[in-house]
């Protein structure tokens, strides 16, 4: 830990755990193509784990997503290229997704660069992070917004499991307690 | 018009491409339920579209309503135009 205080976010009204997540249709970018598509039919088909992060292309996106790499988190059948897998297929039907303010572009070289077996959303206008009350306006970069590291555990009703939302700047997930939460299901 | 999971066809297609453009604008003038799917402008970063069509080029669409897949934008246009225009099959 530094030996200064990391600068604390402001209190934020956030969806919280027993709530209901917000759906949302945006681009979902995987390895071979994106297309349009709502959170809802992700958790039609299971619990889905969604996780919020920096815009890609400087550490913060790069170390969450080696993080889940490394730990594996979530079904294989979701790593299938045509992600026409049955998420339930081996028994852990956890879907795993993110979002950023990445264009798509951008998402398909993160998803190659680390690779990962995961989809990610792209929402350049940060539309969905006002809606989970999780905004974060960058200092020094006029204009520009993104979330706030943030993490939900949804089940197939899209009902919020367990939420995780960073209080400081900057700030990673707990993933052993994220780890606990899916293991608890 | 709108995309949905369950929309039956589905239209593999670049930004920006002007033939993949002609097919959007045929898709708009029958009012069809398609699902875009955008690939990159690089040739072999579209194994994808090769595997549903046997080629790589874009556009393609698969349309599950008649279990066509097809490639190249003026087959694609005349097929449209004889299964969803006038005097068409449905």
């Amino acid at each position: 830990m530094p030996d200064f205080e990391v600068a604390s976010l402001p209190e934020t009204d956030h969806v919280e755990a027993g709530e209901l997540a917000p759906d949302f249709t945006r681009p979902l970018v995987g390895d071979e193509f994106w297309e349009d598509a709502a959170l809802s039919e992700l958790t039609d088909d299971g619990p889905v784990l969604l996780v919020f992060h920096p815009m890609d292309g400087a550490f913060p996106a790069t170390y969450v997503w080696n993080e889940i790499r490394d730990r594996e988190w979530g079904s294989e059948a979701q790593r299938a290229s045509d992600a026409s897998g049955d998420a339930a297929s081996d028994g852990r039907d956890l879907t795993v997704v993110g979002l950023s303010i990445s264009d798509p572009y951008s998402h398909k070289r993160l998803i190659e660069e680390r690779g990962i077996d995961y989809r990610l959303f792209s929402d350049p206008q940060n539309g969905v992070a006002e809606e989970y009350g999780v905004v974060h306006d960058l200092d020094g970069m006029a204009g520009v917004s993104e979330p706030r590291p943030a993490v939900f555990l949804l089940d197939e009703d899209r009902t919020v499991e367990y939420a995780w939302v960073a209080q400081q700047w900057p700030d990673f997930p707990d993933y052993d307690e994220i780890e606990a939460a899916i293991a608890d299901r | 018009m709108s995309a949905t999971d369950d929309s039956p066809i589905t239209f593999y297609r670049l930004q920006a491409c002007p033939y993949c453009e002609r097919v959007t604008r045929k898709l708009h003038e029958y009012d069809l339920d398609y699902r875009s799917r955008f690939v990159e402008p690089m040739h072999s970063d579209r194994n994808v579209v090769k595997r549903v069509s046997g080629k790589r080029s874009v556009p393609a669409i698969v349309d599950e309503n008649t279990g066509v897949t097809m490639s190249e934008s003026a087959n694609i246009v005349d097929y449209l135009d004889r299964t969803y225009g006038d005097g068409g099959g449905n």
